[in-house]
């Protein structure tokens, strides 16, 4: 039996391993993680809807929250993220995407509003310029305006008790 | 009653595939007559079992029977009688059904046409055949069954998928799939051959005309899935490099380099071992192609809704058929009888080139397409690896292939004589001339003069050779057929990809717009109904000053029951340009969104293709006209012409 | 063959004539992947966040940014996936190299073959 004769076969072992890997470890479902996460966060230089004080406060751990009116689990999570904002004394920065000044304030008075300050980003510019992918997504900024976390989809109680707490905790205390 | 009735005869065709699968193999292994001859009347009644499952699975589309699931998922009461037909095969559970019975049907048609084979070899690929057809079978019956219940039955079913309510879509998948599942029986016939007593070449001249056939099936059904996706999708794309597509095109290519090496692989025994390896890899590649668009590890516009267990099973599968069969090679393949010496330059030397060149284009697709499956479960990153890649590694790997197609057939076996080429100079670099001189007047990059360059020597070149061997134009159609198919093809995918325009558009109805020379005048708007959807047609009025006015009429349709919007576009098309119209989204003004595209020479990337197929189809043909002939005669021998030399 | 010329020469006139910007947007967007879809790229998708994206290049070429410059942000926005044609670095380097490392391959195959001893065949083909 000559080498180059086992040469097929053994790409074809090394082919049906990789494929046999990608089966059982891929999951085409699972959330790619932030390229910002690490970086600075981006800048938001966009119209105030409602709230006061700065987009992105220097010094203190912040969350930035996209949204829009015209999103079912962004309604359920409001909730969730006041409960965010009042037990973890944290800052929450509505991003309202692709609605108009009217879209966002009316569903913020039916349904409440949570944010500390609302940002109105009617083409997504800013949107883009957070690589989100859709609504709603959630970041931690730390003290040093680190982006150190994105969580994608709406953000449950679990979420809340075991990922966005326990980090923005740490973060504060750093 | 007729699901059952379905289901019922799908089991049996699995229990006689097993049968097959054994009986005959073990027979030919022990010299057992009486088992060996179970082979062909097996391969006969899996055919009718499996044509009765598919009848029981088309009945049941027809009178939409929602109690299936699958019939639920996929027709519904107002879809056109036609589609409720090809709709059997709109879907993962159906489309598999259709895979196994091209299998059965390419099985039959073997039994049925060798009884001048002997009688263990013919049993030896039966039960190879059996072998695939077993694993296809169990993995429908057991994860995949298109007749399982759905109850309590749905009033109303989900409707096909609007993008296969077509008649591209019908013909596509039975075409591709008759391509292939067709490289399965070079694949049986390969494996027979290798366990056989003696390795001779023999088992070359009959699996030739097989494998030309499930060639030439290929050939269209890539060809047609570009032509409706072309008019299909919308924006004018025909190619896109999508996983799908590369599961297809790779045994194409190696295909392409097997019928090469099938046709002379009995006279000169360096091809026989290409031979084997080849016929044994594009069936393997037909295999992962199957896998790749079932099991979800690369995204793709045309998967379907994947499942890792099902992804598993068939990995298994392909991982026994082809490990199994590339140890078999490994094992036996050393007894070919050696190859003789051939200088570089000789037809043999161009014959391996044409093998590498092609291997090669092969791993690099898939290379490009695992790539990123690769790169993220072996080192964590996230990459994606589209047309961009492949348009730039694919076409050096392609373009000098296609330059050397044309000195095959001119030059000499076994030696080297470069002073016969010598006539043939003027015309390398006339054709070279041309292309750069063209590339130059039109603005256009580098490839595209070196695709022109290509595209033209081979197209000019096989019409000098047409003309050189005209008298033996019954032997040699097929070959000019396939070759100037491919320059063709290479000119008119160069010519419109670098001269192709795009405009777009905001009309009103009523308004008219200047496309360069052309006017564009938008008519009327009007809402349409269809059987199962509603549209908004636009006719348009394109007008070449100087010339008739062409109608154009662009939909835009909303499907009702899966709220798909569907764009059909418009097309004019000529031998020298298309015109391409689609309508885009209404702005709050009443204004439509129109694309215009001009394809200068998209008829010529169908032309080619269709050339190709033609010439595979005559070269299956003119095979079985001929009688048996004398040894020297088996392959294309160029009349004596001065040029060309006489070994 | 009035047709062809005309048809060329067309051709040739219209690229002149088609909006250039238009024609850099379309080239550029066929190299993005948009990222929210199914392996389409961003020209062909008409997904919200691809006909953003689309008007960003828009903007940004308009605006005299480079083409670079633009792949560059978005690749720090979204990673590298959002590139069909990723760059060349450690983690590509056998994307980028195995083709010309097959082509060697072959081209030695070839080499070896070509002048292996062995029989010579006698007689006529």
């Amino acid at each position: 039996m000559k080498l180059s004769a086992l040469l097929p076969l053994a790409l074809a072992a090394a082919l049906v391993g990789l494929l046999a890997r990608g089966l059982l470890q891929h999951d085409a479902q699972a959330e790619p993680p932030s390229p910002l996460i690490g970086k600075p966060a981006p800048a938001l230089d966009l119209q105030r809807l409602g709230g006061d004080g700065t987009a992105a406060p220097q010094g203190e751990v912040w969350v930035l929250n996209v949204f829009a009116s015209w999103c079912a689990p962004c309604r359920a999570e409001l909730p969730v993220l006041g409960e965010l904002a009042s037990q973890a004394g944290v800052r929450i920065v509505g991003l309202d995407y692709r609605d108009t000044a009217e879209q966002g304030a009316a569903f913020l008075r039916r349904h409440g509003d949570p944010y500390a300050l609302t940002l109105l980003d009617p083409q997504g510019r800013g949107s883009l310029a957070w690589g989100v992918t859709g609504v709603p997504e959630t970041f931690v900024i730390d003290r040093r305006g680190i982006v150190r976390l994105r969580h994608t989809g709406p953000v449950t109680a679990e979420d809340l008790q075991q990922r966005l707490l326990p980090l923005i905790k740490k973060l504060q205390h750093a | 009653m007729i699901g059952e009735l379905g289901q019922f005869a799908l089991l049996l065709a699995l229990a006689a595939a097993v049968a097959q699968a054994v009986l005959p193999l073990w027979g030919a292994q022990r010299g057992q007559r009486r088992w060996m001859a179970l082979a062909r009347p097996l391969a006969a009644v899996g055919f009718v079992l499996l044509s009765t499952a598919l009848a029981a699975l088309v009945a049941s589309f027809v009178q939409v029977d929602t109690s299936l699931a699958y019939v639920a998922a996929n027709a519904s009461q107002e879809l056109p009688l036609g589609y409720r037909i090809t709709a059997t095969w709109g879907g993962h559970e159906g489309s598999l059904l259709l895979w196994a019975w091209m299998l059965s049907a390419w099985g039959a048609l073997v039994a049925a046409r060798s009884a001048a084979l002997p009688a263990a070899f013919a049993a030896r690929v039966q039960g190879v055949l059996g072998f695939v057809a077993a694993g296809f079978l169990a993995f429908i019956a057991f994860t995949s069954n298109p007749f399982g219940r759905l109850l309590p039955a749905p009033t109303e079913g989900r409707d096909l998928n609007p993008l296969l309510q077509d008649p591209g879509m019908a013909a596509h998948p039975p075409l591709l799939y008759l391509g292939y599942v067709g490289f399965a029986v070079g694949f049986a016939f390969a494996v027979a051959a290798l366990l056989e007593d003696e390795l001779s070449p023999r088992w070359t001249r009959w699996a030739r005309p097989w494998v030309l056939a499930a060639w030439s099936a290929l050939t269209a059904g890539i060809g047609l899935g570009s032509f409706w996706a072309y008019y299909e999708l919308g924006w004018g794309g025909f190619w896109f490099w999508d996983a799908v597509e590369n599961a297809a095109f790779m045994p194409w290519l190696l295909g392409t380099a097997l019928i090469h090496s099938l046709a002379v692989a009995e006279k000169r025994p360096g091809f026989l071992r290409w031979s084997l390896l080849l016929a044994l890899l594009s069936f393997s590649l037909s295999l992962l192609g199957t896998f790749l668009v079932r099991s979800g590890v690369v995204s793709s516009v045309h998967a379907f809704a994947s499942d890792p267990a099902r992804g598993l099973f068939i990995l298994a599968l392909l991982a026994v058929s082809v490990g199994g069969s590339l140890a078999l090679y490994a094992w036996r393949a050393h007894r070919a009888p050696p190859a003789e010496r051939f200088a570089l330059g000789s037809r043999e030397s161009l014959l391996l080139l044409n093998n590498l060149l092609l291997a090669t284009a092969t791993a690099t697709v898939l290379l490009g397409t695992l790539y990123p499956l690769a790169a993220e479960v072996l080192g964590g990153l996230r990459l994606s690896v589209g047309a961009p890649y492949f348009d730039t590694v694919f076409p050096p790997l392609m373009l000098p292939l296609v330059a050397l197609m044309v000195l095959g057939p001119l030059v000499p076996w076994a030696r080297a004589r470069w002073a016969g080429l010598r006539r043939w100079l003027p015309v390398a670099l006339g054709a070279l001339a041309a292309a750069v001189a063209l590339a130059l007047g039109l603005q256009a990059s580098l490839w595209t003069a070196a695709g022109l360059a290509a595209g033209l020597w081979a197209w000019v070149g096989t019409l000098l050779l047409a003309w050189q061997q005209r008298r033996a134009w019954r032997q040699e159609l097929p070959l000019w057929l396939a070759h100037a198919g491919v320059a063709v093809f290479v000119l008119g995918v160069t010519l419109v990809r670098s001269l192709e325009q795009t405009h777009d558009l905001q009309l009103a109805p009523g308004e008219q717009a200047r496309v360069g020379a052309q006017g564009l005048v938008f008519q009327r708007l009007e809402a349409v109904n269809g059987p199962n959807y509603r549209a908004a047609r636009a006719t348009l009025s394109w007008q070449r000053d100087g010339a008739a006015p062409l109608q154009l009429e662009p939909e835009k349709r909303v499907y009702g029951r899966r709220q798909m919007v569907m764009t059909e576009a418009a097309i004019s098309r000529g031998p020298w340009r298309d015109v391409y119209v689609s309508l885009g989204d209404a702005a709050a003004d009443g204004r439509w969104a129109l694309r215009v595209q001009i394809k200068p020479f998209m008829s010529w990337v169908w032309a080619g293709v269709l050339a190709m197929t033609a010439g595979g189809l005559w070269a299956v043909a003119a095979r079985r006209r001929r009688p048996a002939l004398a040894p020297q005669q088996l392959e294309p021998t160029p009349l004596s012409v001065p040029t060309l030399s006489t070994p | 063959m009035r047709s062809l010329g005309a048809a060329l020469l067309l051709s040739a006139s219209l690229a002149v004539q088609a909006s250039d910007l238009d024609q850099r947007v379309e080239r550029l967007a066929r190299e993005l992947r948009c990222v929210v879809c199914n392996g389409q790229s961003v020209a062909e998708s008409n997904a919200q966040l691809a006909l953003d994206m689309k008007a960003l290049l828009r903007e940004g070429l308009a605006a005299g940014r480079s083409e670079d410059e633009l792949r560059a942000e978005l690749v720090q926005r979204y990673g590298e996936q959002v590139l069909f044609r990723p760059g060349l670095h450690a983690g590509t380097a056998p994307l980028w190299f195995g083709p010309l490392a097959l082509l060697a391959a072959g081209g030695l195959i070839y080499w070896r073959q070509a002048r292996r001893e062995g029989p010579v065949r006698k007689g006529p083909a």
